[in-house]
């Protein structure tokens, strides 16, 4: 009886921690399966321990190549992305102009579209140009649906910025473009960095698009889905649990740094 | 020392604001004199931050102009102005610490050495050991003073202050009040400082510009204002007032004779601002502390010359310095009267019949062609289209 | 006791209307190369596609407009069940990820407390392993004969999701509930979020509030919680529904042959088949269907939250 009304009590932890679970799990696998040594070319049943997949993680042709190409891709759609996004989301917010509706239209439309049906309409564009399908192709295909992202998460920031906090600088003899630089932008700085960094996890983990606009460049989602077909080394769960666990390490890293700066400061 | 033979006043020329069709200010004169503490009072959407944030340069007026001394700031953008603001809710830098905060306008004009001038600011603000604290480590008392050392430390020519205090408790807001006196009075620089709050105005400055509805409604010094309100506006928006409809009966030399329904009230006609023909329609006015009150048993022992009204007490509160009543008088229904708690007179309890006595020269005439309850505090009682959803 | 040093002095500007035009145009300025992009890389491949669609010819002979909506009408009269297959996966997964993604949207925004942060950290850490490793961990997980299968099949779930035509004998992997399971697990995320958003949102006194006011723990849920917490339940769903109705990895990855939704179709049409025309008349097809659908549901959430 205790048991039940315990249960019922903390029924929403319960299913919370479920559902967590539930998102973890393949995480899990992933790490644990990186130190499998499966007979076969595929690696989805457990056979024997083994480290040889960590000591050699580019032990397979491709594998690196196709990674350092998807950071590549991602650095630049980023660098792009974030650019353009910023300017978009400021002219939103700050100024008063003609077309705003379809120019909102235009933003939120790439978000509600399914993936597939971007990638093939670019795909019909670049066909009709006769353009070389690679490198150039993917990157304009990732700034194109990053920018929306950028766009929401940096006007989200840029309007809850106090205006007086302008103002205040422009009455302090900040001319224009000092305004912007000693006081808009560093208190826009956390809106773009997270519109930068979404872009970042948007491009690099993109399979369809990708897929569609490619050609015969392999980027490290499609090496991983043409191994799934062909045969998947052990390797690619070494990248994927290194890839996790640097993000872990680095979100760790930046709150405790975040947690010192503030009992310094008090 | 200052030896600055030009004055420095503020002057505005017909400077007015309208959005659309909505007129914040209407076309005013205004002339703010050097080295004076001037508060702009009124309710919020009269117009008085409009006014001040013209003078800033943050907002550009529809017409007129703005004068600094003998210089027309009008054209120039808020960064070229020798004028700073401290807003309200502050507007510190949150990224920036105290020290950047105050130097930030000393830099943006090309000064490098800046620290010995930020120390010495944050000394007169007290504030000498939290330089390298960023803004939301301080409390809101510190906030502000951070925001005055920030705009005094460029030497304005005028300071304005947008609700500085606004956001502070009443206790930290007087002791506030004390301290912006005292960096005036010591720097000397003309301070504007915008208020809704009448109490804080009548402390800190030597002249108060009350606003109405993008309108100067009076201007004067404090005790001036509440001693010859000239409009009703005023005289319920400044402290309170009991305004009586009356007519006057004649006029004899300097002092009028009136009558308020079946009552006789005089009036010294210099204190009167409404027409003071015979048969005109006047509202009488006179400040509740201004009021004694006697029980009706004892009206035999007020002095004569006293302007008098009986009445009935309908209600009592107990002050601490002093009692307020509420009395019905048959000429005019809800006077207010305060009493000094000196000699309590324990037969003054509700439904007792008073008279209401006073020295006639505290009395006031205004002209009862205006609203009468104009600029008095309503308590918000629609239910508006929400309440139903 | 100060010297009071003079701002600097300026003349009036001579050139305040030239700025001030000047200013008007910085909005467009500032619009003009991202807005370009997307016209560019968005727009106008949208209108080459619908022209594509309505094009006959061959890759050796070329292709011409011809105006001929046949297509279209083909394109469904042979591709509708795998339409149809589409929604209903999509729908399920969407289901599913708000069933599974409330309740840790709300542990995190008010049970949590001090592993607030830890939690959220864990539901957005997985999204740093590409999601193609994480989809095919799913096959161990789901593997025949694996745990999962075996508590399922143990506690007759098996059989039920059998009769519903999900799953077929003792198998997991390969069959729609493979699918299903898949798309729920890569679009929770983007439920869990929007969802946390808005709880967060909701002031803590107002559970106080409703409980002072006589109302149970569950009928605060439902008049209180529930409906502050609707911007999040229809961005949530949006946000989980139309990439998974357009989404083709899962169904490879996790299904069978028979298992192939409309992103398949597409996919292989444009990639494999190269049978242009009837692929862009499919892709615009599914376009239209989810922008009415999110017209529609927008516009009904919309005006049942003000009732």
């Amino acid at each position: 009886m205790a048991l039940l009304v315990w249960i019922r009590r903390h029924l929403v932890v319960l299913a919370g921690l479920l559902a967590l679970g539930f998102l973890i799990l393949p995480n899990l696998v992933v790490l644990v399966f990186s130190f499998n040594k499966p007979k076969g070319r595929f690696n989805y049943a457990w056979q024997e321990f083994s480290t040889h997949a960590w000591q050699d993680p580019c032990g397979v042709a491709d594998l690196c190549g196709s990674l350092a190409l998807s950071l590549q891709i991602a650095l630049w759609a980023t660098v792009g992305a974030t650019a353009l996004g910023t300017m978009i989301a400021f002219a939103l917010v700050r100024y008063r102009f003609r077309a705003r509706g379809a120019i909102n239209s235009l933003i939120f439309l790439p978000m509600a579209m399914p993936e597939v049906v971007m990638a093939a309409s670019l795909l019909t564009l670049f066909l009709n140009m006769g353009a070389q399908l690679g490198f150039w192709t993917i990157l304009i295909a990732h700034i194109m649906f990053c920018l929306s992202f950028v766009v929401t998460a940096v006007k989200a920031r840029v309007m809850s910025m106090d205006p007086r906090l302008e103002e205040a600088a422009r009455d302090l003899y900040a001319g224009p473009v000092q305004t912007f630089v000693r006081v808009t932008l560093p208190i826009a700085a956390p809106g773009i960095a997270a519109g930068g960094l979404l872009a970042f996890a948007l491009s690099f983990d993109d399979f369809i698009i990708t897929n569609f606009n490619a050609g015969s460049t392999v980027t490290f989602p499609m090496f991983v889905w043409g191994s799934a077909q062909r045969g998947t080394p052990v390797q690619i769960n070494v990248i994927g649990t290194a890839m996790f666990a640097v993000a872990v390490i680095c979100v760790l890293a930046g709150m405790l740094i975040g947690n010192r700066r503030k009992k310094q400061a008090a | 020392m200052t030896d600055d033979t030009t004055r420095g006043d503020v002057r505005l020329s017909g400077i007015g604001k309208t959005y659309g069709a909505f007129t914040a200010v209407h076309p005013l004169d205004l002339t703010i004199p050097e080295g004076s503490f001037f508060a702009l009072l009124g309710a919020s959407g009269c117009g008085k931050t409009t006014t001040l944030r013209m003078i800033a340069g943050l907002e550009e007026p529809t017409s007129g102009t703005v004068h600094l001394g003998e210089q027309d700031v009008t054209a120039l953008p808020p960064y070229k102005r020798p004028v700073n603001t401290v807003f309200q809710s502050y507007a510190l830098f949150p990224h920036l610490d105290i020290h950047e905060n105050v130097a930030f306008g000393l830099r943006r004009r090309g000064i490098k050495s800046v620290k010995k001038q930020v120390a010495e600011m944050l000394d007169l603000v007290q504030l000498g050991d939290k330089a390298k604290h960023k803004p939301h480590q301080l409390s809101g008392g510190q906030q502000q003073r951070v925001a005055v050392a920030r705009a005094l430390i460029n030497h304005p020519r005028v300071l304005l202050l947008d609700e500085p205090l606004g956001a502070l408790d009443l206790k930290l807001r007087r002791q506030m009040q004390l301290e912006l006196k005292r960096i005036q009075t010591e720097v000397g620089i003309t301070f504007v400082h915008v208020t809704h709050d009448q109490e804080e105005a009548m402390t800190m400055a030597d002249q108060v510009a009350v606003m109405n509805a993008g309108r100067v409604e009076q201007l004067g010094a404090p005790a001036d204002l509440y001693e010859n309100p000239r409009t009703t506006f005023v005289a319920n928006f400044l402290g309170s007032s009991n305004l009586i409809e009356a007519e006057i009966a004649a006029s004899s030399g300097d002092t009028l004779a009136l009558r308020a329904g079946d009552g006789k009230l005089s009036l010294p006609a210099a204190r009167c601002s409404a027409p003071t023909g015979t048969g005109e329609k006047v509202l009488v006015g006179i400040r509740p502390e201004k009021i004694s009150l006697a029980h009706a048993d004892d009206a035999g022992e007020i002095p004569d010359g006293r302007n008098r009204l009986t009445g009935r007490v309908t209600a009592a509160s107990f002050i601490g310095v002093s009692t307020q009543y509420v009395i019905d008088s048959p000429v005019c229904e809800g006077l207010e009267v305060y009493v000094q708690n000196v000699e309590r007179d324990g037969r003054l309890a509700p439904g007792a019949e008073v008279v209401l006595h006073w020295n006639p020269e505290h009395t006031f005439g205004l002209d009862a062609a205006q609203a009468i309850d104009a600029g008095v505090e309503k308590v918000e009682t629609d239910s508006g289209e929400g309440a139903g959803a | 006791m100060t010297t009071l040093t003079e701002a600097p002095p300026a003349a009036p500007e001579p050139t305040a209307t030239k700025a001030r035009s000047r200013r008007k145009l910085t909005p467009y300025w500032l619009l003009l190369p991202g807005i370009l992009w997307l016209l560019v890389f968005f727009a106008l491949p949208m209108v080459y596609q619908a022209s594509t669609s309505v094009q006959t010819g061959s890759l050796e002979a070329g292709y011409k407009v011809t105006w001929h909506f046949a297509t279209y009408w083909n394109a469904i009269a042979e591709y509708w069940p795998q339409f149809l297959t589409s929604i209903l996966y999509a729908g399920l997964a969407t289901l599913f990820c708000l069933l599974l993604g409330y309740p840790l949207a709300y542990l995190i925004a008010f049970r949590a407390g001090r592993w607030r942060g830890l939690v959220l950290i864990l539901v957005i850490a997985p999204f740093f392993t590409s999601f193609l490793i994480r989809t095919l961990a799913w096959k161990t997980i789901l593997a025949d004969g694996g745990p999962v299968v075996g508590v399922l099949n143990s506690l007759h779930i098996l059989d039920v999701t059998s009769w519903l035509g999900m799953t077929e004998g003792d198998r997991v992997l390969a069959t729609p509930l493979a699918v299903v399971c898949g798309l729920t697990y890569n679009f929770l995320p983007f439920m869990v979020l929007p969802l946390y958003t808005s709880l967060e949102r909701i002031d803590p006194r107002l559970h106080e509030a409703a409980g002072d006011l006589y109302a149970k723990p569950a009928t605060t849920f439902r008049r209180v919680t529930f409906p502050l917490s609707m911007p999040g339940v229809v961005s949530g769903t949006l946000l989980t529904f139309i990439p998974a109705s357009g989404d083709y990895v899962n169904a490879q990855l996790l299904g069978s042959t028979s298992e192939k939704m409309i992103g398949n179709v597409i996919q292989s049409q444009f990639l494999t088949v190269l049978d242009y025309p009837t692929a862009a008349a499919l892709s615009f097809i599914l376009m239209a269907a989810i922008l009415l659908m999110v017209t529609f549901y927008i516009r009904k959430s919309g005006t049942e939250d003000l009732v």
